[in-house]
């Protein structure tokens, strides 16, 4: 991968608090093309959104990165100063949040905000700063630019917020954006004009996105692979084709099973990954899934399965996925 | 905003009456009047309690009061004979103002940064050291800080004057002692709110944007922490602009705040209306200022 924009290398977070060690992220290795959507998908406390907070550098005590690389654009994210950071985020790096409502200073107007993140990066006059804003406002289809930038976020919907969020974030014309649950927040009409928008801004700013979810319907829609994790691991990635239509790892086969109107016929019950998520303070010591695995085998219970390639671009962390010859591959 | 002033304006003419109707009455459950520690024979006692109008009922007295005050007549001290209320009140009280203004301005240059200070480095020594500080500031009462000013630096060392406000210097340990618990009172105030803020989204937003930490604290955080610290100042600037009765006795500062005490010691009932109508109108005024300060800090409120 010579043109890469972001590699993640075998990254490890640690939550240091008083009951122990939580592994939030245990060994997350992945890389991302320019102009590439990547979708990451996993529950609550998989490690999605610490994993893109430390690309961020934004990680927080006790939060420490307790091992491996991450790689933006050739530099070492993880080697540089405060003040080069500073640099990157907003600038190469654009992240916009779960809940739009709070995500916007209450305080102050659209435009101070938008106009101050402008300036931080280029040093534009104030003017050029403002008509630059303006510009990014009415790119997100926010109609009456001029108007929004007097006003104040409480004036404003969720779905109108969200969009200054994006207007926000590619205003310095990043090369990447996260998007932390973009649309987790909003009704499901807001949230697909919000992909859309998201979609239309990657195609005109050549940007590349990463979409962290949890809901696999939306990945479908706008992703070009789709990364799913589990227990602060990757536990298969791959096209979306590949992930919907040659499902390999147990869990994913459970996550679609579990999305509604998947089962057959109407009436048919929602079904669910028996269970409960393994204690991140505890870790098992072979597979996170093993014990909700319906598939479960002894080797999955002492040892954690590498990622095997099952076609091209698509691999899975399962030992079931074993190439024949597996004496290549084991660790 | 207009009508939401002449609106509490109005509303706050009632609360006046309200507070001259109760201290009124509850002044004359008070036994005792302002004539009884004079050595003088009952039917002399009886005349001048006549001459002032207190041989009439309780009600007759209020209503002659009400009618005077609308006519803006405060009446005369019945302790300091020859001064009117209004005479007393426009003595005393720039001398407590002037001190008062001081202390409170001493309390935000010094409470402000010390309580941005204490969140930043929260947790560690400097933090500790500031909350242990204020803890204390709070907890001592003024009485012993001015009393333990006073002896030391007064009287043994003599490096300050103890008595009066003649030169600037007088004015160096009242101000001190007025404004230790504000300070430290807005001190801990203002760093649980910006520690309360910590967590907020658009926090981590202005920090993803690329904003510097100074940035992050000075704009985003503070603008948002104040909202505490100035509902807090509204009262509290209308009590330490009165004048405090302790700090003033202990150095002997001819203040306003000595007169509320010693016109109820006194009975002096057109003092104690007065000094009472005086304090509530500026809680009321320092209290509208503050809802207005709200409107200016965040755009949400609106009237």
């Amino acid at each position: 991968m010579a043109n890469s924009l972001l590699e993640m290398d075998d990254l490890r977070i640690s939550f240091f608090t008083p009951a122990g060690e939580v592994k939030a992220v245990n060994g997350m290795s992945c890389a991302l093309n320019q102009g590439e959507v990547l979708g990451i998908v996993g529950e609550s406390g998989s490690g999605k959104s610490v994993s893109v907070t430390a690309l961020m550098k934004l990680l927080v005590r006790p939060g420490k990165v307790v091992g491996g690389g991450i790689k933006f654009d050739g530099r070492d994210i993880l080697a540089m100063s405060s003040k080069e950071m500073r640099g990157v985020r907003g600038k190469d790096i654009s992240m916009i949040f779960q809940d739009p409502m709070t995500s916007l200073n209450p305080v102050f107007t659209i435009g101070n905000q938008l106009i101050e993140t402008i300036r931080t990066h280029t040093g534009m006059p104030k003017k050029e700063a403002a008509d630059r804003g303006v510009k990014m406002l009415a790119q997100v289809g926010i109609n009456n630019p001029e108007k929004r930038m007097k006003q104040f976020p409480h004036e404003l919907s969720g779905g109108m917020r969200q969009r200054v969020m994006i207007a926000m974030a590619l205003s310095c014309s990043p090369k990447l954006l996260i998007a932390d649950e973009p649309t987790t927040s909003l009704d499901v009409t807001i949230q697909a004009q919000i992909l859309d928008l998201i979609k239309k801004m990657r195609d005109e700013t050549g940007a590349a996105v990463i979409l962290i979810t949890h809901d696999l319907g939306i990945v479908s829609e706008i992703c070009d692979r789709i990364m799913i994790m589990y227990a602060g691991r990757i536990v298969e990635s791959g096209s979306v084709d590949d992930i919907y239509y040659s499902t390999a790892h147990p869990y994913t086969k459970g996550l679609l099973g579990c999305l509604p109107g998947s089962s057959k016929g109407v009436r048919a019950p929602l079904k669910a990954i028996e269970g409960n998520p393994v204690d991140l303070l505890d870790m098992p010591k072979g597979c996170g899934f093993a014990s909700r695995c319906g598939e479960c085998m002894k080797i999955c219970l002492r040892e954690n399965p590498p990622s095997f390639p099952i076609g091209e671009g698509h691999v899975s962390a399962c030992w079931k996925h074993v190439p024949v010859n597996a004496s290549e591959v084991r660790p | 905003m207009l009508k939401f002033v002449s609106f509490r304006l109005l509303s706050s003419l009632v609360t006046l009456f309200l507070v001259i109707t109760a201290t009124f009455f509850l002044m004359f459950l008070v036994p005792g009047g302002p004539f009884l520690s004079e050595k003088i024979n009952a039917a002399t006692l009886a005349q001048i309690n006549k001459k002032y109008g207190l041989d009439q009922p309780v009600y007759v007295q209020y209503g002659n009061y009400l009618k005077n005050l609308v006519k803006g007549d405060l009446g005369i001290s019945f302790k300091r004979r020859g001064y009117t209320i209004t005479e007393i009140i426009a003595e005393k009280f720039p001398v407590s103002a002037k001190l008062g203004a001081l202390a409170i301005i001493c309390a935000l240059l010094v409470g402000l940064p010390a309580g941005m200070l204490a969140a930043t480095k929260r947790n560690t020594v400097v933090d500790r050291i500031i909350m242990a500080v204020c803890t204390l500031g709070i907890a001592l009462p003024s009485f012993i800080v001015s009393t333990t000013l006073l002896y030391i630096l007064g009287m043994q060392f003599k490096v300050l004057p103890v008595i009066g406000l003649e030169t600037p210097r007088n004015y160096i340990m009242p101000v001190f002692a007025l404004s230790l618990s504000p300070t430290c009172y807005i001190t801990r105030l203002l760093r649980s709110s910006i520690l309360d803020i910590q967590g907020q989204d658009y926090l981590k937003t202005a920090r993803a944007k690329g904003l510097g930490e100074q940035v992050v604290l000075f704009k985003h955080a503070l603008k948002n922490a104040l909202i505490p610290v100035i509902t807090y100042m509204g009262p509290m600037v209308a009590g330490i602009l009165t004048g405090s009765l302790v700090i003033e006795k202990i150095f002997s500062i001819p203040g306003l705040g000595k007169y509320f005490i010693d016109s109820i010691e006194g009975r002096d009932y057109t003092l104690i209306m007065g000094t009472t109508i005086f304090f509530a109108a500026i809680l009321i005024v320092a209290n509208l200022i503050v809802d207005i300060l709200y409107c200016l800090v965040d755009p949400r409120i609106k009237y």
